[in-house]
């Protein structure tokens, strides 16, 4: 019996283990390990968004350009739907029954206890169609956000597009963004992101386990309200920017406007252009794809995007430098035969003027003038020193802004090429001078620039030697930009520009200017055609100007593709917004024409390239051969014959190595 | 002797009285916050459960005090007589019961509903006591233990029929009296070898089982190899373990319920599940574990207020205590628990009777074992076994059984004096 009596330890040590084991588990939930902690406050808490609304835009003259409309999402509780009338439903929504059916079954599958999304972004209509009968569809809400809507339907690479955020966006904002939240993608939307989309609101709420909300969490201490995004205000003058984009319908290119004394940016017209509310709504992800998939590439933001050669609106540069390097002086005259002679390649000009000086030169376009201008320039420390003064001169020249970005307030811009002296070590050794590349004097060759580089350029010309940076919102909410007052000089004297600028008076003023189709009546226009080579085929057209010449107000660059001469469609356009910029209208006859430049069709031929498949591989051989040799001897052209007897060798070579087996098929 | 007034109370352990109705009064306080809109309703309101509860601790108390007015050589008289109502009510429930929640443990009698199985534990409780107080065992024999055996199984195997697996589980604590009567240590050593074997049978292949079992039986008989009978027990041990691990993992998938399974799987980490069998174990650790020291206060758990454990003034009463009192209010609980469990083992210890010993133990090891099931439960270190927490648990037939099941023995406590 002692030692049965003994046993009550036995028993008692086990509830005093079993009672330790216990709370030592419960030390670890409670104590230890706050995770139940957190899990708990995500049982209860929900957060519910107040989506801000997106700050408008506005024109310079306080025109609305971007704005919101209100939309609906329709919202569905899974586990709330009671069997209904999916027939009613899918009527209000204008949907077939099918998709009401694949909705829910989508919905349920994100979560049966969660608003998610059933239909979103409803039309106005069916969100009053469906307000009658919500009653009937328990377990659906609708919850109100705002989409962009931009009411003159123009400038789609200017405003860019918003769109709810991807899985890469919210890893990159750190978790700023949530999924759900929408953000600019591209244009001022991108840019000003931050201050267009305002503040998210939070209203915390207390939900029970049926999901049933039970009102707000520590009787709402830690909402926060929506904050709307604030406006901007830019310099664009809408009716000048509808206008570009009627005028470029049909055509591939570019225009850019700026406000020479301020730097704004006046119109932004990229060709093919498309409606911005193309990219808002429903059907914004097939609109998208076929933006992406139009071979005319309207996604392309072509005034910062394109790369053109300046042609020969980078003439009056030419000049300017010339004056203030003193290799030149306003009344010498050179000899144009109709050519110039860079050591033995011929560079073409499209008139024999015989002697021509400056003022002359700028308004007939000359090439022979400014090959000798760039001669003097590139020589003027002697033919040896060729090197370092051509890398002096391109110094110079990219302080006009080419070669570089000039940092607008859009996203992706380039910045063309405007290559170093280092460029043409590379390619040909130290035997290069100014003959090697005397196809930079009249803009064409190795050099591209953005339209926004040569509308730039013509900024600094209009406003006598120094520009500021190009930018396209002047004011955010009722806060004027600072960062855009700085002047950027250019290092050409003033006075040296007074002669320039009548030669490009006369351009457009006088019977013998190139542009003289272009004169608008009683503002006097100063401007600079150009009609640059295009190695793909036809040439572009390219017009530079700026008016009036005194106290200038807008300084212009347009470029129309493979649309040939410089006078004949990018010179009327640019005419036309300057006109519709000064006087808010195009006047007289000139009216009829802005019409008949609307309806022309420049779009260049596509080539098929489903046909190139069908062809046999020997058609295809004889393709790649020609095609080479074309290359070839085009690039030739362009090169001393020194080069041209190196590559000719070359070609002889390869011609040998191409062609033989092709023969020996046939 | 006192006063005539004092005599049918006389020698009743008070400090039992006082933990037992503290235990009540914790309990109703936590059925009270366990309910959804508590701001609406008062505390007298007996349509809601708190309301009823608070009836059925009243009746309870009063219960309890009447039952100190018998005389206790009564409940040793009547045992077998208790015994055989409620095995007769354990067969009734099984034809005319109602089936709640997959279990046919409930007679319905007017507006209020009897569960058998809770008074079967008194009953075989005493029975037990009365074979043990007359035959005075010593459990060495085979015959003795088969008959105490039969009288704890007939009972559970009744309610296994209902199906209540864990009420019937609760009947394995009179292995506890039994062993402080005699039975031999080994009996506990196999039933606790069965579950570590049970369990290690999902965790480890059986291939690697096998291995180590013969190992450790083959340094066993090597270390031992003189003593023939020695090894001959060890061989036939190891035969039957390792027999016994192929039948628990064919009785483990033909005879436990997918539901059953699914909560030893999820109990031993083998799947996780948030939504379904395993949402009340997650959502009842959630609670308790949001409790953090000194909990969220009284009607301030907003997993207990917005309804996130299922059966929570039930058989989850004790995440609220976790969730609102933290692990201070959970300390406290298990503190009185273990106090009264101590306590009552020393009671039983200080009867002359074996009667009232083995029924002192019964008691205390069933308490014991819904305790440490319920608790363990709602804290996932055991498998969900619905049972109730004793006196604290919402339910008019598990508060009332307990009560019975403790006052007999205080009341067979205040008579240690006497002879029964």
């Amino acid at each position: 019996m002692e030692q049965l009596f003994n046993r009550k330890y036995i028993i008692q040590g086990l509830f005093i283990i079993i009672a330790i084991i216990l709370l030592s588990k419960l030390f670890y939930i409670q104590i230890i390990s706050d995770k139940a902690f957190v899990a708990a406050e995500s049982n209860v808490l929900k957060k519910k968004f107040k989506y801000p609304a997106r700050g408008a835009i506005l024109d310079r003259k306080m025109r609305v350009i971007v704005q919101n409309e209100p939309v609906y999402d329709l919202m569905v509780i899974p586990n709330e739907v009671k069997p209904f009338d999916t027939l009613a439903l899918a009527n209000a929504l204008e949907i077939s029954i099918e998709d009401v059916r694949k909705n829910l079954r989508k919905a349920r599958l994100k979560s049966n206890y969660q608003a998610t999304p059933f239909s979103k972004q409803i039309s106005v209509q069916s969100y009053a169609r469906l307000q009658e009968i919500m009653y009937r569809f328990p377990g659906f809400s609708t919850q109100d956000r705002t989409i962009r809507h931009y009411p003159d339907s123009v400038g789609g690479q200017l405003f860019g597009y918003v769109k709810e955020v991807d899985s890469a966006d919210i890893a990159r904002s750190e978790g700023f963004y949530k999924p759900g939240d929408y953000k600019g993608k591209s244009g001022l939307e991108f840019s000003y992101e931050e201050i267009l989309r305002g503040e998210k609101g939070v209203i915390n709420t207390v939900y029970d386990a049926k999901n049933i909300p039970q009102g707000s969490y520590a009787d709402g201490k830690y909402d926060v309200n929506a904050v709307s995004g604030e406006r901007l205000i830019s310099g664009i003058d809408i009716q000048v920017q509808k206008l570009g984009e009627e005028l470029m319908k049909n055509k591939v290119g570019a225009i850019v406007a700026i406000e020479p004394s301020s730097g704004e940016i006046l119109a932004f017209v990229s060709s093919p252009g498309y409606d911005p509310n193309l990219l808002v709504g429903k059907r914004q992800g097939n609109n998208y794809m076929d933006l992406i998939g139009n071979p005319y590439k309207p996604s392309l933001v072509r005034p910062i995007q394109g790369k053109y050669p300046p042609g020969s609106s980078f003439k009056p540069i030419d000049a300017l430098l010339g004056l203030q390097e003193g290799v030149i002086d306003v009344n010498m005259t050179f000899n144009c035969p109709g050519y110039y002679m860079a050591g033995n390649h011929k560079v073409k000009c499209e008139h024999v003027d015989g002697n021509i000086s400056m003022r002359r030169g700028i308004a007939r376009s000359c090439n022979t003038y400014f090959c000798h201008v760039f001669q003097k320039l590139i020589t003027k420390n002697g033919m040896k020193n060729q090197r370092q003064t051509y890398q002096d001169w391109r110094d110079k020249i990219a302080k006009f802004g080419f070669g570089q970005k000039l940092d607008i307030d859009l996203p992706f811009e380039k910045q063309g090429y405007f290559y170093n002296a280092d460029h043409y070590d590379k390619i040909y050794g130290k035997r290069w001078g100014y003959t090697t590349v005397i196809s930079q004097a009249i803009g064409q060759g190795e050099i591209t620039a953005t339209p926004l580089q040569i509308a730039n350029a013509m900024a600094i010309i209009a406003n006598r030697g120094y520009y500021i940076r190009p930018h396209l919102i002047r004011a955010m909410g009722d806060k004027i930009k600072k960062e855009y007052v700085e002047k950027n000089y250019v290092g050409v004297d003033a006075k040296y520009f007074e002669p320039v600028i009548d030669g490009m008076q006369d351009c457009v003023n006088t019977p013998w200017g190139t542009a003289v189709l272009s004169r608008i009546p009683n503002i006097l226009m100063c401007g600079k055609t150009g009609t640059v080579q295009n190695p793909h085929g036809k040439n572009h057209s390219v017009f530079i100007g700026f008016a009036p010449r005194d106290n200038p107000k807008i300084a212009i660059a347009v470029i129309v593709e493979n649309a040939g001469y410089g006078s004949t469609y990018a010179a009327p356009i640019a005419s036309y917004m300057v006109e519709k910029y000064l006087t808010g209208q195009v006047s007289g006859a000139r009216a009829s024409q802005v019409e008949w430049m609307k309806n022309q069709n420049l779009l260049p031929l596509l080539i098929d390239k489903s046909k190139k498949l069908k062809l046999t591989k020997a058609d295809s051989l004889i393709i790649r051969k020609t095609d080479s040799l074309k290359r070839l001897n085009d690039s030739l052209k362009l090169k001393t014959a020194t080069a041209k007897r190196a590559f000719s060798a070359k070609l002889a070579k390869k011609n040998n190595v191409i062609i033989k087996p092709d023969e020996n098929k046939k | 002797m006192q006063q005539q007034g004092n005599r049918f109370f006389f020698n009743v352990d008070w400090i039992a009285v006082l933990i037992y109705i503290a235990l009540c009064v914790i309990g109703f306080t936590n059925i009270y916050a366990s309910i959804p809109h508590p701001d609406t309703a008062t505390a007298f309101d007996f349509s809601s459960s708190y309301g009823k509860q608070l009836i059925y601790v009243i009746s309870g108390l009063v219960l309890g005090l009447s039952i100190l007015l018998f005389d206790g050589r009564l409940f040793n008289v009547f045992a077998p007589f208790i015994y055989g109502i409620t095995l007769i009510l354990l067969l009734a429930v099984l034809f005319v019961g109602r089936n709640v929640g997959g279990n046919q443990a409930w007679i319905p009698i007017g507006s209020f509903r009897l569960q058998p199985s809770e008074f079967a534990k008194f009953g075989t409780a005493l029975v037990l006591a009365r074979y043990v107080s007359t035959f005075n065992p010593k459990f060495r024999d085979f015959k003795s233990i088969f008959i105490a055996g039969i009288i704890v199984a007939v009972p559970l195997l009744l309610i296994m029929m209902q199906p209540d697996t864990g009420s019937a589980l609760v009947f394995l604590a009179f292995m506890f009296p039994l062993y402080r009567e005699g039975l031999s240590g080994y009996f506990l050593l196999i039933f606790l070898g069965m579950i570590v074997l049970f369990v290690a049978d999902f965790l480890v292949p059986v291939s690697i089982l096998i291995i180590i079992l013969l190992t450790i039986s083959g340094l066993f008989i090597y270390a031992n190899k003189r003593k023939q009978k020695l090894i001959i027990t060890t061989v036939f041990v190891t035969l039957i373990a390792i027999g016994y691990l192929f039948l628990v993992k064919i009785a483990y998938d033909k005879i436990l319920q997918p539901h059953q399974r699914n909560r030893i799987e999820l109990m031993l980490g083998l799947k996780t599940d948030n939504k379904g069998a395993g949402y009340n174990v997650i959502q009842s650790q959630i609670a308790i574990g949001s409790g953090q020291a000194t909990g969220r206060g009284f009607l301030q758990g907003t997993q207990t207020k917005y309804g996130y454990v299922p059966a929570q003034s039930t058989d989850f009463i004790f995440s609220t205590i976790g969730e609102e009192w933290g692990f201070i209010g959970c300390a406290v609980v298990i503190g009185l628990y273990v106090f009264l469990l101590l306590r009552l083992v020393n009671l039983a210890e200080r009867q002359r009777s074996t009667f009232s010993r083995v029924y002192g133990y019964s008691v205390a090891c069933i308490l014991f074992f819904h305790v440490f099931i319920n608790i363990g439960m709602t804290i996932g270190i055991i498998p969900v076994i619905g049972i109730p927490l004793p006196f604290i648990s919402y339910g008019g037939s598990s508060l009332w059984s307990f009560t019975i099941l403790l006052f007999i023995f205080l009341k067979l406590d205040s008579n240690r004096m006497g002879f029964i």
